[in-house]
C-alpha cells in the first residue's frame, strides 16, 4: 500500500500536480484565447462563416497608414488628418484620458498618503476606508450615478450651478458672472474626455493611495529622526527621504495605471452610452475594438487591434521602466 | 478588454447553464425589452395549448441582447432555442448562417405568406435566399404630442403635421409659450425622416447593389431639418432610452416624440404612466409614412431537431396565431405582423392612454401604406457611423455635405471586402 501511493504521488511529480490547477486554467481561459485571437487577427471571420485568410490585412487596414504624408509630420494637419482616423483617434483619445486621469491620480495620492499616514491616528482607516471605497464600487453602479449628477435637463450639477448663477438680490445676479446662468451640456464634445476622465481619477485615487500608505509604512522611523536631529525641515524630510524611498511602489502602481488605462472601457462606454460621445472624444481603444467586432461583426480586425494594443502597452511598459527603475 | 471576454465568457456559460439543466420540454427563449412582454403574455396562453412545455425567458438589453445572440452564436454555446431579433438587427444575423432556413420543409415558413404583412418576409431573407426569421410586429412609424402642452401653446394638431416646415415653426410657438422642448433629440426627427420617401428596392442606408446612400438628398434634408431643429433650441439633447429621455417625459419636457406605433407601451408602462389621457398620436408631417421597427424570431442551426420543433411550434404560435396577436397587440402595443389580426375588433376600441383615440385604427391605415424596406447587415454599422456624424453636424456645426460624405466614406471603409 505505501510503495503504491508513492508511485501516485513520487516527490518527482507532486509539485507539477500541485500548480497544474493554476496552469490547466491559465491554458484554457488565457493561452488558448491568446493563441486563437492571434490566430484569428490574419483571418476574416464574422464568427459564423468560414473563415478567410487575409494574411496581414486586418492590421494594414486598422493602421490605416497607405496615404499618410509622412513628409508633413511636424504640421498641424498631419496630426489633424491621423486624428481623423478610427484607430488613430480611438488611440489619442485613450492616452489623453489616461494621462488626464492617471497623473493627477498620483499627485494627489503622494501626498495624501503621506498626510495620512503621518498626521492620522483614530480616524486614519475610516478615511482611508471612504477613498478606497470608489475602488471596490461597481463601475456600472458609479458611471450610472454620475451619469445623472451630470444630466444636462435634469442634473444636480446643474441644477446648483444654475441656481446660483441666477440667485438674485435687489434685481440683480451678483454671481452671474462666475456661475452659468444656463444649464451646461455635459455630453458636448469638448467636455466627456474631461468627465471621463473625472470619474476614472475619483474612481482609483483612493487605490494609489493605498498602495503608497503600505509603502511609507515600510521606510524606517529613525531615517526620520536622524533628519530631524540633522535640522531638516518636514518639507525637506517629504522631499528627500519620502519621495526616494518611495520610487519603486511609484514605478509599480505607474505600471498599473497605465496598464488600467490603456484598457479603460467601462467608465466611459456607460458614460457616452457606447457612442463615444460627440465627435467620438471618449471612444478609447478597447470601445472601438468592442465596436469592430461585435457591431461590425469582424472578429478577426477586432483581434488584430487587440494585438496591436499589445504592443502599445508593452512599449509603454517599458518606457515606463526605464524612467523609474534605478541601476542599483 | 480582459473584462469584456469575462462577461462575453460569464453571459455564455449563464446561458450555457440553463440549456444544460433544460429537460426535453424545456424551452429557452432569448429576447429583450418590451418585446420579450410578448413572450411574457404568452406562456400562460401556450402552457394551456402545451402543458408539457416550460417555457424560459432569457432577456438582455436590446443592444447587449444582440450582442450575446451574436456571439453565443459565433461559440455555439449558451444557444437558446428561439431568438427575438429587431429589424435594425435581421439583416445581420439573416447573413451568419447559423440560423435555421425557416422556408424549406419541416417550416415552411413561406406558407404563411399570404397571412402576413408582406414586406417583412423580404426583410427576414438573407442574400442567399434564406428565410432567417419569422416576423411578430411591426412598426408603423407615428408621432404622439402631449395634447394639453399644444393646447397651452395654441398650437393644432394640423400645424404639426402639415408639413416639416410647420412642424418645426409649431415648436418655436412650443417652446415660447409652453417653455417645453418640441423633441427629446433632433435625432428623432432625422431618424423618421430617413426612414420615410425609401425608394422602393432601397433600404434605409444600402441600395439593392450594396452602395451606401448617405449623400442622396434624404440624408441631406433629414440632416437639415434635425439641424434647424437644434439651431432653434428646439430639442432637449436627451437621446432616446437613456435615463434623461424617461425622466423627461415624465416630467413633462417634450412636446413630440417620433417612433413606432410601440412607443404607446413604452410610455404607458414605465416611461411616463402618469401623463395617461395628455397624449395623442398623429400621422407624420407632410403625410410621411416610415417603418419604425418591427421584430422577428429565428431558430439556431445548433440545437438538436427535437428542440427545433419544438422551437417552431412557439415560433409558429409567437408569429401566425391571431389570438396570440392580438394579446401582443393590447398587451405591449406591438403591432402585429398578421393581417387578421389588424382587423379584430380590439383594434377599433379607444385607447384610453391618448384620451380616448382611436390610435390603433389609425395605425392599421399607415401600415397599409408603409413602403418595403430592405434589411443589410451592415446596417448597424451605418446607423452607428450616421450618428456620430450628426453629433458633429449639430453640436460642432459641420457643414452637413462634409458630414454625410465623410460618414459616406466611413461606411465605404468600413465595408471593404
Amino acid at each position: 500500500m505505501k510503495k503504491n501511493s508513492h508511485k501516485f504521488l513520487s516527490k518527482k511529480w507532486a509539485p507539477y500536480l500541485f500548480i497544474s490547477p493554476f496552469f490547466i486554467i491559465f491554458i484554457a481561459f488565457a493561452l488558448i484565447p491568446l493563441g486563437f485571437s492571434a490566430y484569428v487577427s490574419l483571418y476574416q471571420w464574422d464568427g459564423a462563416n468560414a473563415m478567410k485568410w487575409e494574411g496581414l490585412a486586418n492590421y494594414v487596414w486598422v493602421l490605416d497608414l497607405q496615404d499618410v504624408k509622412w513628409g508633413e509630420i511636424f504640421s498641424l494637419d498631419f496630426w489633424r488628418d491621423l486624428y481623423s482616423r478610427d484607430f488613430w483617434r480611438a488611440l489619442y483619445n485613450t492616452l489623453w484620458i489616461g494621462f488626464v486621469a492617471g497623473l493627477p491620480q498620483h499627485l494627489v495620492a503622494i501626498p495624501l498618503a503621506y498626510f495620512i499616514h503621518t498626521k492620522l491616528r483614530v480616524l486614519r482607516n475610516p478615511i482611508l476606508a471612504i477613498y478606497f471605497l470608489p475602488f471596490i464600487t461597481n463601475t456600472v453602479a458609479i458611471a450610472l450615478v454620475f451619469q445623472a449628477l451630470f444630466s444636462t435637463q435634469f442634473g444636480v450639477v446643474n441644477e446648483i450651478l444654475t441656481n446660483i448663477g441666477n440667485w438674485s438680490i435687489f434685481g440683480m445676479s451678483p454671481l452671474s458672472w462666475l456661475f452659468p446662468t444656463e444649464k451646461i451640456d455635459w455630453a458636448r464634445g469638448d467636455m466627456t474626455r474631461w468627465t471621463v476622465s473625472f470619474v476614472v481619477w475619483w474612481r482609483y485615487v483612493g487605490w494609489n493611495t493605498v498602495l503608497y500608505i503600505a509603502a511609507l509604512q515600510t521606510i524606517p522611523q529613525d531615517l526620520y529622526e536622524a533628519a530631524r536631529v540633522d535640522g531638516a525641515t518636514p518639507w525637506q524630510q517629504f522631499w528627500n527621504i519620502t519621495i526616494p524611498l518611495l520610487r519603486p511602489m511609484m514605478f509599480f502602481a505607474v505600471t498599473l495605471t497605465l496598464i488600467g488605462n490603456l484598457q479603460l472601457f467601462e467608465e466611459p462606454y456607460i458614460l457616452t452610452a457606447g457612442t463615444g460621445g460627440s465627435g467620438r472624444v471618449a471612444e478609447t481603444s478597447a470601445m472601438y475594438m468592442l465596436k469592430i467586432g461585435m457591431t461590425d461583426g469582424d472578429f478577426g480586425t477586432a483581434s488584430a487591434i487587440a494585438w496591436i494594443l499589445f504592443v502599445f502597452i508593452a512599449l509603454l511598459t517599458v518606457l515606463n521602466n526605464l524612467l523609474f527603475s534605478t541601476k542599483d | 478588454m480582459k473584462k469584456i471576454s469575462l462577461a462575453l465568457l460569464s453571459a455564455a456559460c449563464l446561458a450555457t447553464c440553463f440549456s444544460a439543466s433544460a429537460q426535453q420540454k424545456k424551452l429557452t427563449v432569448a429576447s429583450f425589452p418590451s418585446f420579450d412582454e410578448a413572450v411574457k403574455i404568452a406562456i400562460p396562453i401556450y402552457k394551456k395549448l402545451h402543458p408539457e412545455v416550460e417555457i424560459k425567458l432569457v432577456s438582455l438589453g436590446y443592444g447587449d441582447h444582440h450582442n450575446a445572440m451574436v456571439s453565443a452564436l459565433a461559440t455555439g454555446a449558451g444557444v437558446p432555442d428561439v431568438i427575438g431579433v429587431e429589424v435594425g438587427f435581421i439583416g445581420k444575423f439573416a447573413e451568419t448562417g447559423a440560423l435555421e432556413d425557416l422556408s424549406k420543409a419541416p417550416y415552411n415558413g413561406l406558407s404563411f405568406k399570404s397571412k402576413i404583412v408582406p414586406y417583412t418576409f423580404a426583410q427576414a431573407t438573407s442574400t442567399t435566399g434564406a428565410l432567417i426569421g419569422m416576423p411578430a410586429d411591426i412598426g408603423p412609424g407615428t408621432m404622439i404630442y402631449r395634447k394639453d402642452i399644444l393646447d397651452k401653446a395654441g398650437v393644432a394638431e394640423a400645424d404639426l403635421t402639415k408639413s416639416w416646415e410647420s412642424y418645426i415653426e409649431a415648436g418655436k410657438k412650443i417652446k415660447e409659450k409652453a417653455g417645453v422642448f418640441l423633441v427629446p433629440h433632433a435625432n428623432s426627427v432625422s431618424d423618421v425622416y430617413i426612414r420615410s420617401n425609401v425608394k422602393s428596392g432601397d433600404g434605409i442606408y444600402f441600395d439593392s447593389a450594396d452602395k451606401p446612400l448617405l449623400t442622396t438628398p434624404r440624408f441631406v434634408q433629414a440632416f437639415q431639418y434635425a439641424k434647424s431643429i437644434r439651431d432653434a433650441g428646439l430639442d432637449a439633447k436627451v437621446l432616446a432610452w437613456s435615463n434623461e429621455w424617461s425622466e423627461g417625459f415624465k416630467r413633462s419636457a417634450f412636446a413630440t416624440e417620433m417612433r413606432g406605433a410601440w412607443m404607446l407601451g413604452q410610455l404607458s408602462s414605465w416611461l411616463a404612466p402618469d401623463t395617461k389621457g395628455k397624449w395623442r398620436a398623429a400621422n407624420l408631417p407632410n403625410g410621411s409614412y416610415a417603418s419604425w421597427g418591427g421584430s422577428f424570431y429565428a431558430i439556431p442551426k445548433s440545437i438538436d431537431s427535437e428542440q427545433k420543433k419544438m422551437a417552431w411550434d412557439f415560433v409558429k404560435f409567437m408569429t401566425t396565431d391571431k389570438q396570440m396577436q392580438v394579446a401582443a397587440f393590447s398587451g405591449l402595443d406591438a403591432f402585429p405582423a398578421v393581417l387578421e389580426a389588424a382587423k379584430d375588433p380590439f383594434v377599433d376600441q379607444p385607447v384610453e392612454f391618448f384620451g380616448g383615440q382611436k390610435a390603433r385604427a389609425m395605425w392599421r391605415t399607415t401600415a397599409a401604406k408603409i413602403p418595403a424596406l430592405k434589411v443589410h447587415k451592415l446596417d448597424p454599422v451605418a446607423d452607428e457611423i450616421m450618428n456620430a456624424e450628426l453629433t458633429k453636424v449639430l453640436d460642432e456645426g459641420k457643414d452637413i455635405k462634409l458630414a454625410l460624405n465623410d460618414a459616406q466614406k466611413q461606411v465605404e471603409r468600413r465595408m471593404r471586402k
